[in-house]
């Protein structure tokens, strides 16, 4: 019995985003965003029988949303694999929608880091293996990373600054988009180096930010308000925790996670409209596409030089700016997956990718240590 | 009852073998006694083959960098972090002495030195092989 179509999205909202003030708890962006995603579906609270949601704030995240939001969930599931964990969730509700465990699943996030003054992340036990050597967590993790793929394939400095203004770009044509100003990639050369070759323009923003998704029934979801949008295929993926324990710094499990989300899907990178690459760092997006299949190993630098994943080139990637330039709240998969449907449904003005009929979201977790893929499709690909 | 409770109390804390090792001048890393894989950090279970056989050694120290970074920070020089495949065939996160934080290459053949860390706490460090 495949998954593909058996269940789809049909709401999905962000809270407010940036920096929201003090006093706002990430309880409260929660409270926003569902009110606004169930506003989106057409559906009621009352119709929420599934939650979902990870946090580095509340050890028992979906408690403390239940609680907030007043809901009283049949099925509850706090899967943590760090930034990727919501993509999971998306599966997670799917097979439980499947089971009929549940038939509406609310996945929500957020958080208020910004406005409590800085990065707010997890919060594990020291590990006598690494800490004593001083890495900065998690950027110094992708910089070993980044370094590796120089090593290996000659990518430059400039390859990943390239990354960066391609956001940046995509930035520029979303109201919501944290930054918004030019950016050059002598600019991002020019700024503070923070783990080299990383440098501050290397990396995710910094931001307050949340957003909740409904997930129903393909066949509840055709009675409502906008058009479903279905989950074709998901994998995932894990292999380490740490970075020392990364067997290639070069590649990802999104290798394993992509394959499985395309054999489930009957879909392959060629049938890709939009990719939503999680880019809490440069160096991400281009091992990514080399990952997911759209290059061979160790030509994703290159393959994001010149425009190509930037607004008119050959493939739309991080049409929402991505974490580099939109809004990153220390875990930024469900972003990933609202732009995705946002897209699906043509509702992106400006950034609006003509035509896409299927998107991509790969989510990404730890040190590059969870990936989980889904493709997401309109009815016309089902 | 017994039996167990004495075999429990014999147990050392991986973690504590590697730094006893450490203190003693020592590289410490375990082999599994079933598949033959080298094993770090340190556990109780081979992550290859499940065997929980997993026997000390000590590594000779020679090893090369695999992957470099230079953390920056305000108000003090940058330190290197480096990954190193150690000739034993594991990999562990360490620091590179005596080359300037960003000088540190892929490639560069090192060896093992002790350090006291902070704590009091014996620290595995690189320095050029050479030197």
């Amino acid at each position: 019995m495949s998954t593909r179509g058996k269940a789809a999205i049909v709401g999905a909202a962000e809270s407010d985003l940036g920096e929201v003030g003090p006093g706002f708890t990430p309880l409260d962006l929660i409270g926003q965003a569902t009110e606004r995603a169930l506003a989106d579906a057409g559906l009621e609270k009352k119709d929420v029988d599934g939650l979902f949601s990870a946090s580095v704030y509340y050890q028992m995240p979906t408690l403390s949303a239940g609680e907030y939001l007043g809901i009283r969930p049949r099925y509850s599931d706090a899967t943590m694999m760090g930034g990727s964990s919501f993509v999971s969730h998306l599966l997670h509700a799917t097979a439980a929608i499947e089971a009929r465990l549940c038939e509406v699943a609310l996945i929500t996030y957020a958080s208020t880091q910004l406005s409590e003054g800085g990065f707010r992340g997890v919060s594990d036990p020291p590990n006598p293996y690494e800490t004593p050597y001083g890495p900065r967590y998690p950027v110094s993790m992708y910089a070993l990373a980044a370094s590796r793929h120089m090593h290996e394939y000659g990518t430059t400095r400039e390859q990943l600054a390239e990354v960066a203004v391609a956001a940046r770009e995509w930035a520029k044509l979303n109201p919501k988009a944290f930054l918004r100003d030019d950016l050059t990639v002598e600019d991002v050369l020019a700024s503070r180096m923070v783990s080299s070759p990383l440098s501050i323009l290397d990396c995710c923003l910094v931001t307050d930010g949340g957003g909740a998704l409904l997930v129903t029934s393909a066949e509840r979801a055709k009675d409502l308000r906008k058009p479903p949008i279905y989950l074709l295929g998901a994998g995932e993926a894990h292999w380490h925790r740490n970075i020392s324990q990364m067997p290639d710094l070069t590649v990802t499990a999104a290798v394993d996670s992509g394959r499985r989300a395309y054999e489930m899907a009957g879909v392959g990178p060629e049938d890709v409209g939009v990719a939503m690459l999680y880019d809490a760092f440069t160096i991400n997006p281009i091992l990514f596409l080399e990952d997911l299949g759209f290059c061979e190993k160790g030509e994703g630098s290159t393959f994001v030089e010149g425009g190509r994943i930037a607004p008119g080139g050959e493939l739309p990637v991080n049409t929402n700016g991505g974490g580099l330039s939109y809004n990153h709240p220390g875990m930024y998969g469900l972003l990933l997956l609202i732009e995705a449907v946002r897209q699906l449904r043509g509702e992106c003005g400006e950034r609006q990718v003509e035509g896409a009929a299927v998107a991509l979201a790969n989510g990404n977790g730890g040190v590059l240590s969870s990936q989980v893929t889904a493709l997401l499709g309109t009815e016309s690909v089902l | 009852m017994g039996e167990l409770s004495e075999e429990m109390a014999s147990a050392e804390a991986p973690v504590l073998t590697y730094r006893r090792h450490l203190e003693n001048g020592k590289l410490g890393y375990q082999r599994c006694a079933h598949c033959a894989a080298a094993v770090f950090y340190p556990r109780t279970l081979c992550p290859v083959c499940g065997s929980g056989v997993l026997e000390w050694r000590e590594s000779a120290g020679r090893g090369t960098v695999y992957a470099t970074t230079a953390v920056h920070s305000r108000n003090r020089d940058p330190r290197n972090v480096v990954l190193v495949d150690l000739d034993e065939g594991f990999r562990m996160m360490s620091q590179v002495e005596g080359v300037a934080a960003e000088e540190v290459e892929i490639g560069t053949r090192v060896r093992f030195e002790v350090r006291q860390g902070e704590g009091d706490e014996p620290v595995a460090v690189f320095v050029l092989e050479a030197s």
